[in-house]
């Protein structure tokens, strides 16, 4: 039943996954198994969306069938630490002025999958409040995503942000959003630019390796 | 001798900007473009200035008109009315002063589900039945009295009477006093927009735009669905999808209508999720393009030159949107590679662009002349290009998009 579930996530068929779920946790199934299947099958979205099969749209389904296992199941998980393994943590946001997320969501999405832990700090995020994170969570990445031309000069400010706290040693950078191009990165005094999601990973696991 | 006449350069700007929206051969390359914020930077004026003091808008933007000519302008359209949206009470919205506290922060729509998936038989059936009773109550707290009423499709006969009843209570009373106290403010900036054109004509420069439109998927999606939704729609009910765009497609040519008959029928089309990160060109194929086709066409059947504002990177989208009527369209080019769409589209579709911003930002003069130069250079002097920056211009260095300008129109000029 674990392959049919990962196959009908994977597969967009909503229904057939929840009903899955629902068979699977009745018939006493292990809860952790559930949730490790829903994430292999997460694995299998993100190359699906690498190979340009799946796009946003897909990502988007993948994201709420995977909060809606979550729900399901996590009541019924046994209290107990597991030790997931990660590649290295990344924080991540959408700069001050800037409200746009979708772009920022789906590189949250792929790092996740390809097991990074990342600290999501949302939209219109001062440059305080990453320098306040980064002192927090150490993560190995910071990544900057913003849309509009507004936001090259907030990235500026908040690398340089970065740098006055003496924090801009222990971090890599790297900047994203529709109208960029590699110009920005330099620009902005970030280590890299990346033009979607696929490169932010790259980039990452580069960095991380 | 004697000197050119403020009618008589309108003149020649307007045959300019038609010849190369057309595909015929100008006396040299137009330059223009929507451009956003950069006026009132380039004048000293904060956004949020000019999103309320109206005079100071049109000043700052005469100031830009008058040191940049641009063929034709945008004037202060783009300052939107914050004081009139503020009595409206527009919710999804924010702006310099409500919910954006930098005074040059650029204003943003709160992307959202206005209409949920079981609503979508509602907005088929009546869709203004819809937009009054559903949609702007939900947008706007001044328009929340709308909720309380019945459709207003019940008008028949006497039903006028069941609605007097729902006209009658308070929340439908406070709502007329509400939307009129904003309209009466939206009024006084309409008012400022139709002196500016006229003072912009005195000087000779036409109007670059004479309507507004949205694609049928954008128009459900930006002010209906939210973005995650429709996108998600494609695939969990592509049928009800299609029904509603049907009636899109119809809204679309309504909206774009408007430039019929304009001495510069632009009508500016917004274009917001059809790159390739947002969906499949299987996806593209079925439930964007096909119905913003239809659309374009009505537009053009009604001597409409529909400006087709697309966002990010579509070269993927170039080979579907190549299938259009020869010279009758511009195609504007934001993140898209120049040669590529030249390749595709050049000398059928008029192309508009593509000066990065950042370059215009962060860049030097001789970077942007490069620039310019490259792309020139590329279509061998045919016709069908206008110089513009990539997005709308926000944040830029005033001698870098001067250098747009002067070098265009220096090297642009066709022998």
């Amino acid at each position: 039943m674990k392959n049919k579930l990962i196959k009908a996530i994977a597969d967009m068929n909503e229904d057939e996954a929840m009903n899955l779920v629902q068979a699977m946790l009745d018939a006493g199934e292990d809860p952790q198994m559930i949730l490790d299947a829903a994430s292999q099958a997460m694995v299998v979205v993100g190359d699906r969306f690498n190979a340009q099969e799946y796009f946003l749209p897909e990502l988007i389904i993948a994201g709420d069938m995977m909060k809606a296992i979550g729900e399901m199941v996590k009541p019924r998980l046994r209290l107990q630490a597991v030790e997931t393994k990660t590649l290295g943590t990344v924080l991540i946001g959408t700069v001050a002025g800037d409200i746009h997320d979708i772009g920022k969501d789906v590189v949250t999405f792929m790092l996740e999958v390809n097991s990074f832990k990342v600290y999501d700090l949302g939209v219109d995020v001062p440059a305080a409040t990453f320098v306040a994170k980064i002192k927090e969570v150490k993560p190995d990445i910071v990544g900057l995503s913003g849309l509009l031309t507004l936001a090259f000069d907030e990235m500026k400010r908040t690398v340089e942000a970065i740098n006055e706290a003496g924090l801009r040693e222990q971090v890599k950078i790297m900047v994203g959003g529709a109208i960029m191009d590699e110009s920005a990165a330099r620009y902005i005094g970030a280590d890299a630019y990346g033009p979607d999601a696929l490169s932010a990973v790259t980039l990452a696991k580069g960095w991380t390796a | 001798m004697s000197e050119i006449t403020p009618q008589e350069l309108f003149d020649q700007r307007l045959a300019r900007v038609l010849a190369a929206a057309t595909c015929q051969q100008p006396d040299r390359i137009p330059v223009f473009g929507p451009f956003q914020k950069f006026p009132y930077q380039f004048a000293g004026v904060t956004f949020k200035q000019a999103m309320n003091d109206y005079a100071l808008a049109r000043q700052a933007c005469h100031q830009f008109l008058d040191y940049y000519q641009p063929e034709v302008d945008f004037g202060p359209i783009l300052a939107y009315p914050a004081k009139a949206m503020d009595l409206l009470g527009w919710k999804a919205f924010k702006w310099p002063g409500h919910g954006l506290d930098n005074d040059n922060a650029m204003y943003q729509y709160l992307d959202g589900e206005y209409m949920t998936a079981d609503e979508y038989d509602e907005f088929i059936y009546d869709p203004s039945g819809f937009m009054l009773g559903k949609w702007a109550p939900r947008q706007f707290t001044s328009m929340e009295g709308f909720a309380q009423t019945i459709p207003w499709r019940r008008f028949m006969w006497s039903g006028w009477m069941n609605l007097s009843f729902f006209w009658s209570t308070p929340e439908f009373q406070e709502t007329l006093r509400a939307v009129t106290a904003g309209a009466e403010e939206a009024g006084k900036w309409w008012a400022s927009q139709f002196q500016y054109w006229g003072e912009a004509k005195e000087k000779g420069f036409p109007m670059a735009f004479a309507a507004w439109d949205w694609p049928p998927f954008d128009i459900l999606g930006d002010t209906l669905r939210g973005t995650r939704n429709i996108l998600a729609d494609m695939r969990r009910r592509p049928s009800k999808l299609h029904d509603a765009l049907e009636v899109a497609t119809k809204i679309f040519v309504e909206y774009g209508s408007g430039a019929a008959g304009a001495p510069l029928p632009f009508t500016w089309v917004w274009v917001h999720k059809s790159t390739r990160e947002f969906m499949s060109d299987a996806q593209f194929q079925e439930f964007y393009w096909p119905y913003l086709r239809k659309g374009l066409l009505a537009l053009i059947e009604k001597g409409i030159i529909p400006v087709v504002y697309w966002e990010a990177d579509w070269e993927s989208r170039l080979k579907h949107v190549a299938d259009i009527p020869a010279g009758k369209i511009i195609y504007h080019l934001s993140a898209t590679n120049f040669e590529r769409a030249w390749d595709a589209l050049g000398g059928k579709v008029c192309l508009m662009g593509n000066v990065p911003n950042v370059m215009l930002l962060g860049g030097t003069p001789d970077d942007v002349k490069a620039y310019c130069k490259r792309i020139i250079d590329y279509t061998r002097g045919k016709p069908g290009l206008i110089m513009d920056a990539a997005v709308m211009l926000d944040e830029a260095r005033p001698e870098n998009v001067k250098a747009m300008f002067d070098f265009t129109r220096e090297y642009g000029l066709y022998r």
